[in-house]
């Protein structure tokens, strides 16, 4: 029997609060962050709504070095680091490092850092031989991903494999996922995974108005902007923050009386080779990736007390996944409550993955879905449960999180409740 | 079976039925082979931008590669050159494997790349757009061309390949990595992986954002700029291009019929203790645990691909590890990378390709450039190749900040390509 991964810690950096109470507090409240931009000037921009973090480094606890030499993606990555390994009361100087690994999930990496020192060493785009003299010392640091994932390994003293994965806006679950592989596969026993992305920069911003992916402007109601599966929904509001866990081998876990939030049960993942930003409606890949996690944690669709759905609030990702949900679980997709986040702390990119999975190991432990906030105005295509508005006390033992995203990844997660009596236990 | 689909039992056999080499070196393994043989470099004075003003003017440029020659317009246009160079690559790798992917089942593919600091020639002139005249003028492309998983999306939809697509981002560790994941791809339910890795930061922007790091070479004359294991080593030569591998189980090789280059018999990977800490790198550890997992002793390998950073600490705890792991000047150790300067994600790629023909040849090729080892107590193969018989090569790969892997490869029955 291979070995099986827990989640015995979690930390969060979320808009609307720094830290795991924090950002349960505001999803089970059923409140909303998004806010006007405040990070850069937007107003020539045709989205001007995000959902920022209200995150002060000092505060949070940086170091004058630290705040220099990170940027702000990494800043998040590594305070919620420190807050998961708190949590889980782990001992990170014990033991052997070379059996701790890490696995962190970017979508843009350094990009906040990157954009700064660009417009400095070029002048503001004037020249394209941009100069040299003005370099910070840390600027390729910022150029290459692989950064947050150092930082994050600095941080757990861990000398085993240390990845960045980056599969766009998949990256969140991905990484949680090959933290779990590293785990299965014993070449660790204990990794801090999660993700981070701060895209919340000019050229990121521009990026997703070219495409009209992101919302354009509501007049005045920058709080009610993020409406996953609304009738009334025009795309996504951009965000920021980052979510790490400590996941350990359950043995391992339960011998040092270990806190276990969940169990991961299953995953899978699949790519719609189709197109790098549209979805064909049938959401025939999520189904498939959906229906390979269920099997993996020998389980069946009656088992699922809730689904954390990608929900992002485009048009055609709500109808995608709501079809992928109905193909893969058949009319159980009716019963099951299924609600996006992204309503409320915007959708962070490749971070999103990972914060969405802390929120289901938080779900699984107050036994509370947390709600879809926005939403009023029923869309004939989207006829699930989507728990408008208000949180949901729900007995819950198995859920499933998934996520979508450019490049056409499609991946699922299955999480249990321990003691839930997985289908593996019983297998 | 686990979360992961990992099964009960012994791994499957991995094998490289495919190669798509894209280098400074050349266009094609063969020819890529060929020039590392006869020790042809493909270092120069940067041609893509004027070096002029920048301390480092030495460059790996791939010679005469025109997108447009190799993949269609539509894609030359909404991807940044490291993902053309990739999609070429990847297109040469499925052809020297002889595999469709319209026959094979679309779950069962899957496309791993690594990338270490992705469309970075793209992004520097969107955002050139967007300073110089407004978000408006931002096109729709950067935001599918500058992002790090460009590659794997373009080529997953480029061949219909269906399966749990990946990307690893661990600077010049990354191409191994992704191999190392394309080993557990096949373990879990997939049959083919188009894996390896391609790098193209010869932008301003992208030599600018290196130089703080004081690890690129500013010597000007191509055939003394990048001397790694040697006294006068004083840093590294950047590079562009990178190799793209067709990864399969040996039973799906063996059902369409084909042979293939090589095994991949073991990986692993480990991460450097943080800067100023006194405990000693881990590569001699994480080579250690690559040979059990494949399985073998250390005097099984017969060959060494360096990481051969060339700058004198890196050099020195690399020679370390080797004679502690491998014995003292007891294995033959090479760096033909010297050729092609340091490729980034795509430079351990381009390694594993390189020591496949090797395995094939039974010939290592040399460290080019006047470079005299002797000092570290390694056993560098200098000045013209080495032949004498292989059947186990370790390939190593450190990127930026402490990230460490190994590979081992076992030879493969595949000849055609030698004749």
């Amino acid at each position: 029997m291979s070995p099986r991964a827990v989640i015995t810690g979690i930390g969060a950096v979320a808009p609307g609060g720094v830290g795991r109470e924090a950002y349960w507090d505001l999803l089970a409240g059923g409140r909303t962050a998004t806010r006007d931009i405040s990070l850069f000037d937007a107003g020539t921009f045709r989205s001007r709504i995000a959902a920022e973090c209200d995150f002060d480094p000092v505060a949070a606890g940086l170091s004058a070095q630290e705040i220099r030499r990170m940027d702000r993606a990494a800043q998040f990555a590594v305070v919620a680091a420190r807050e998961a390994i708190e949590d889980s009361g782990i001992d990170t100087t014990a033991g052997d490092p070379g059996r701790t690994g890490v696995s962190i999930g970017s979508a843009v990496g350094c990009t906040t850092g990157l954009e700064d020192e660009y417009v400095v060493l070029s002048d503001s785009g004037r020249n394209w031989l941009v100069d040299h003299s003005y370099g910070v010392p840390h600027l390729y640091g910022y150029m290459v991903p692989s950064t947050l994932a150092a930082e994050v390994a600095w941080q757990a003293n861990a000398q085993g494999p240390v990845a960045l994965i980056s599969t766009g806006c998949t990256s969140g679950l991905d990484a949680v996922a090959h933290g779990v592989q590293l785990i299965e596969e014993g070449a660790c026993d204990l990794v801090i995974a999660g993700a981070t992305d701060a895209p919340l920069s000019p050229i990121t911003a521009a990026c997703f108005d070219a495409i009209k992916a992101t919302t354009p402007n509501h007049d005045d109601d920058a709080a009610g902007a993020s409406r996953p599966f609304d009738g009334r929904r025009d795309g996504f509001v951009l965000g920021e923050g980052a979510a790490v866990m400590v996941i350990e081998e359950a043995g391992a876990a339960r011998r040092r009386g270990a806190q276990i939030y969940a169990e991961v049960a299953g995953f899978a993942s699949r790519s719609n080779a189709y197109h790098m930003t549209g979805l064909k409606a049938d959401g025939r890949e999520m189904a498939e990736a959906i229906g390979v996690a269920l099997d993996r944690a020998r389980l069946d669709a009656r088992d699922i007390g809730y689904i954390n759905a990608h929900g992002s609030g485009t048009k055609q990702n709500d109808r995608h996944e709501t079809a992928a949900f109905k193909r893969s679980l058949g009319q159980h997709a009716y019963d099951i409550p299924v609600s996006s986040i992204k309503s409320m702390i915007g959708h962070s990119l490749g971070a999103i993955g990972s914060l969405e999975v802390a929120a289901c190991a938080l779900a699984l432990r107050h036994q509370v879905v947390p709600p879809t906030a926005n939403l009023s105005v029923p869309d004939p295509q989207c006829d699930l449960d989507y728990v408008p508005v208000t949180a949901r006390e729900h007995r819950m033992d198995h859920v499933l999180s998934v996520g979508s995203g450019f490049g056409g990844f499609q991946s699922a997660m299955i999480l249990s409740r321990p003691g839930a009596g997985s289908g593996r236990e019983a297998a | 079976m686990s979360a992961l689909g990992i099964p009960e039992g012994r791994r499957r056999p991995s094998v490289v039925t495919g190669l798509g080499v894209i280098a400074p070196t050349a266009i094609g393994a063969r020819r890529h082979f060929e020039a590392v043989l006869a020790g042809k470099s493909g270092l120069a004075r940067i041609t893509r931008f004027d070096p002029t003003s920048y301390p480092v003017k030495v460059a790996g440029e791939v010679p005469g590669f025109e997108a447009d020659q190799h993949i269609p317009d539509i894609l030359v246009s909404r991807t940044d050159r490291f993902t053309h160079l990739a999609l070429a690559a990847a297109e040469m790798a499925l052809a020297d494997a002889q595999a469709d992917p319209a026959t094979l089942p679309e779950y069962e593919m899957a496309v791993v790349t690594a990338s270490s600091s992705g469309g970075t020639e793209f992004g520097q002139r969107e955002m050139e757009q967007l300073y110089q005249r407004g978000p408006a003028w931002v096109g729709a492309f950067q935001s599918i061309a500058w992002f790090y998983a460009a590659t794997t999306g373009q080529v997953s939809i480029r061949h219909g390949m269906r399966g749990p697509c990946g990307v690893i981002c661990a600077e010049q560790a990354g191409g191994l990595d992704a191999l190392g994941q394309s080993r557990r791809l096949l373990d879990t339910g997939s049959r083919l992986v188009l894996s390896g890795g391609t790098d193209a930061s010869l932008c301003p922007y992208g030599l600018t954002a290196q130089l703080p790091t004081g690890h690129l070479s500013t010597e000007d004359d191509p055939t003394r700029a990048y001397l790694p294991f040697d006294e006068a080593a004083r840093g590294y030569v950047p590079g562009e291009g990178g190799a793209i591998l067709v990864v399969e189980s040996e039973d799906g090789a063996r059902e369409r019929g084909v042979g293939h280059y090589g095994r991949i018999l073991g990986y692993a990977a480990g991460f450097d203790p943080a800067p100023g800490s006194r405990r000693p790198p881990v590569l001699a550890a994480v080579i250690r645990r690559a040979l059990a997992d494949a399985g073998l002793s250390a005097d099984a390998v017969d060959v060494v691909f360096a990481d051969a950073a060339a700058l004198p600490d890196a050099d020195r705890a690399e020679a370390t590890a080797l004679n502690e792991v491998f014995g003292a000047g007891r294995v033959p150790v090479t760096a033909p990378k010297t050729l092609t300067g340091r490729l980034y994600a795509g430079g351990a790629a381009l390694d594993v390709a390189t020591a496949l023909l090797s395995l094939a040849a039974d010939v290592i090729p040399h460290t080019a450039g006047p470079v005299e080892a002797g000092h570290l107590g390694i056993d560098l193969v200098v000045e013209r190749p080495r032949h004498t018989p292989l059947r186990t090569a370790v390939v190593l790969a450190r990127g930026h900040g402490g990230f460490t892997s190994a590979l081992v490869l076992g030879a493969g029955d595949r000849t055609d390509h030698l004749t």
